[in-house]
């Protein structure tokens, strides 16, 4: 737990003037974390508490906010039926991510993590979706899910199939899948990446030993990697729940949270009020809203998964 | 595990330096712009005081965007004092980097508008200089060289703050083939007439109408058109000034109007999640009859088309009348561009945009096909035929309806976009939409 070990050899050199050692370094370390600081605060806190402020009246971005409304933006928001649709939609996500497209990655993790040849090829495959950029992605897949069969690739094959054309985009009961099927191509790869790196920190001692003990293939799984993996999948749950409740760009560029609605999620709701009806005080409190789920989240799962590390003994 | 969270702190702070250096940068630049300027001119020894003209416009593409440039050069030239800053954005950043300024009372003294709601909104905000008396000056000589009804939409209580440079309509665009491999010999002048043509074509086995309905706004123009015919200019200024409501039988009617044709399925699959280029494409591609569109059809058709040509026989009809409504079938919904004028501007500001209204700069922004002139006699530059068909239908109009998205407030266009939505999706009832569209106005009046 020592942050500058090397301080601490050079003990023995006699300090130049009378400085107290201990203050030093921590004037250092101010110092080395104020420039980070100041924009932490510039950028981060200090629109925070812009945003309660702005999110108590009734605002439209020109001149001074003057329309006090206290905490009914609050109150509309959480008795809206579209808002509560967007929270919905966004337990969907979290629960398909978590479900399908997080073992998905362990699988493919795994896989791709033995001595298998063009291991690294289908490793690169497999992160590549998570390289392009959001809207690249939106946009392409868009193409790809384009109802037209002369047009839209995945109707294209349906149609060879002997299927009906499917409206991807355009039926109200199927988009958000459509949509969740775009995500987990698009993330899937940066979670494997995630345990790839878990995988490796696993040392093949372990994994032997348990052979040697007659341990087969799905016990090791079971019983030593999947443990011993815990604190990867901990920081994966805990990246792929924050990243559907803030899910935005792909949503809005494939479908603006519709038709009517039907793929809303929480940020194209904010959007959709701060942005495209400017309507900023009511953006700004669904905004806070979704802060406090996201903070809310964030301390409840840093309490509920304190669990012994069993790599490093933490 | 601790080497690891250091690792990652490290690497946030040199992150954070980063972003410290790109925002020191960022911000010297200007400063070490202006001297620079300052300097250049003190030689020329220009009598007159230096004065910077800021222009913010969402031409991104060319040919507008050169010929703006060199009618600013042009203007630059002739008038060596005055300096234009042109700023281009494009369309949604413009948007929200208006917005930003305009918080902290900063506003560019010549900037893109629609006119309308929003425009009332910055002229309620104190933002937009009164230029009335510049427009009557001279017995009211620039004032005379636009066409009125483009005019007003940049006005408010007789008072204008703003002038167009651009203004066309919505109408149907149809494929001549496809109308004639239905049978279809004349288009339709009623509403009924309409129908039973959606009907023709699909008896045809071709899909009538093109549409990219989760745009919203694509579809809601053939409610707010219906709304029109039925109701006249005097349904919706009711609505608007309160005197009347959005849940008025004439809006209502639309709606019912609008479930008889969506209940027909006119409509190409998928056009729920289609957004308008995907509904352009539709139609540039040949593959519907007809879609309900604006002066910009032509050109987005070709860019959207397979074959980058779009459809051969493109014609254009106006919205059909119905049967027993207030409203004539010359009436028009549209809308279009100007420029509107910042608070701090200075006469040279709207000297400037005197001459890019003159006459000259008009025909130029005709030629090139940018939009369809709003200055008497410069629609002689017109070429394009389609956009002639536009601007001899517009000619033609005794009333002026700007489109409801753009004449109401931003976040009434949502509702109302939003809510007509729901009908094509076949959730709500004609009744129910026009409640919703009320409720919201209520709110928002």
């Amino acid at each position: 737990m020592q942050f500058f070990p090397v301080a601490q050899s050079r003990e023995p050199q006699k300090n130049e003037a009378d400085f107290p050692r201990k203050l030093k370094d921590r004037l250092v370390i101010v110092l080395f974390l104020l420039p980070a600081l100041v924009l932490f605060i510039t950028f981060v806190i200090y629109p925070i508490f812009r945003s309660i402020y702005f999110s108590t009246f009734n605002w439209k971005g020109f001149g001074p906010a003057v329309d006090y409304v206290g905490l009914d933006n609050y109150r509309k928001i959480l008795t809206d039926t579209v808002f509560l649709k967007a929270i919905k939609n966004v337990l969907i996500i979290i629960t398909l991510s978590l479900g399908l497209q997080l073992p998905l990655a362990l699988i493919l993790a795994v896989m791709v993590g033995r001595d298998l040849p063009g291991r690294s090829v289908f490793r690169t495959i497999f992160f590549l979706p998570y390289v392009l950029s959001e809207v690249n992605t939106a946009i392409m897949w868009m193409l790809l899910y384009n109802a037209d069969p002369e047009r839209g690739f995945l109707n294209a094959i349906m149609t060879l199939l002997g299927l009906q054309p499917v409206a991807w985009l355009a039926d109200m009961n199927i988009v958000i899948y459509a949509i969740f099927f775009t995500l987990t191509w698009k993330y899937f790869g940066f979670h494997m990446l995630l345990y790839l790196t878990g995988l490796q920190n696993i040392p093949k001692e372990i994994e032997e030993a348990a052979r040697i003990d007659g341990a087969n293939a799905v016990q090791n799984f079971f019983r030593i990697t999947l443990p011993l993996l815990s604190s990867t999948l901990k920081t994966s749950v805990y990246m792929s729940i924050l990243g559907s409740i803030q899910q935005f760009i792909i949503v809005w560029v494939m479908t603006r949270g519709g038709p009517v609605n039907a793929s809303e999620t929480m940020a194209t709701y904010m959007y959709r009020y701060g942005f495209v009806r400017f309507q900023l005080g009511y953006g700004s409190a669904v905004a806070i809203i979704m802060f406090l789920f996201c903070m809310i989240f964030s301390l409840l799962y840093q309490a509920l998964t304190r669990k012994p590390d069993y790599l490093t003994g933490l | 595990m601790t080497r690891k969270i250091f690792s990652l702190i490290s690497v946030l702070l040199v992150a954070a330096l980063f972003l410290t250096a790109c925002g020191a940068a960022a911000a010297a630049e200007p400063a070490a712009e202006a001297p620079a300027a300052e300097e250049a001119e003190a030689p020329a020894e220009a009598p007159a005081e230096k004065v910077t003209v800021t222009w913010w416009h969402i031409s991104t593409k060319d040919p507008a965007l050169s010929d703006w440039q060199k009618m600013a050069d042009d203007y630059m030239a002739a008038h060596p004092n005055v300096n234009i800053e042109i700023t281009v954005l494009e369309n949604e950043a413009f948007k929200t980097k208006l917005t930003t300024v305009m918080q902290s009372g900063e506003v560019p003294d010549i900037f893109q508008s629609w006119g309308g709601g929003t425009l009332k909104e910055q002229i309620d905000a104190g933002l937009l200089k009164d230029i009335t008396a510049d427009l009557d000056a001279d017995g009211g000589a620039w004032r005379d060289t636009f066409a009125p009804g483009a005019l007003a939409v940049f006005s408010a209580d007789g008072k204008n703050y703003g002038v167009p440079w651009d203004m066309g309509m919505v109408g149907w665009w149809y494929n001549k083939d496809l109308f004639a491999q239905a049978g279809i010999t004349k288009t339709p002048t009623t509403w009924t007439e309409f129908l039973e043509d959606v009907q023709l074509l699909k008896d045809a086995g071709i899909t009538p109408i093109s549409l990219g309905e989760g745009d919203t706004w694509t579809g809601m123009h053939i409610w707010s058109y219906l709304a029109t015919r039925i109701g006249g200019e005097a349904a919706f200024t009711a609505a608007a000034d309160r005197s009347g409501s959005f849940a008025d039988p004439a809006f209502v009617q639309a709606g019912v109007e609008l479930k008889k044709l969506i209940d027909m399925k006119p409509f190409q699959d998928g056009f729920l999640g289609a957004n308008h280029d995907e509904m352009q494409a539709t139609f540039g591609n040949g593959k519907a009859a007809m879609e309900l569109s604006g002066q910009w059809a032509p050109s987005v058709q070709r860019a959207n088309a397979a074959d980058g040509v779009g459809v051969a026989n493109l014609g254009m009809f106006n919205f059909p009348a119905v049967e027993g409504g207030a409203g004539d079938v010359t009436d028009v919904i549209g809308g279009g561009n100007g420029f509107a004028i910042g608070k701090d501007a200075e006469p040279e500001a709207v000297d400037f945009v005197k001459y890019l209204t003159s006459k000259e700069n008009q025909t130029i922004i005709a030629a090139s096909g940018t939009g369809i002139p709003v200055v008497k006699g410069a629609e002689a530059g017109l070429t394009d035929p389609n956009l002639l068909l536009v601007q001899q239908s517009f000619a033609a109009a005794n009333y002026f309806q700007l489109y409801y998205d753009q004449l109401l407030p931003s976040a009434m266009g949502g509702i109302i976009n939003d809510s007509v939505q729901k009908l094509f999706a076949g959730t709500a009832t004609p009744e129910e939409v026009a409640a919703e569209i009320e409720a919201g106005a209520k709110e928002q009046f």
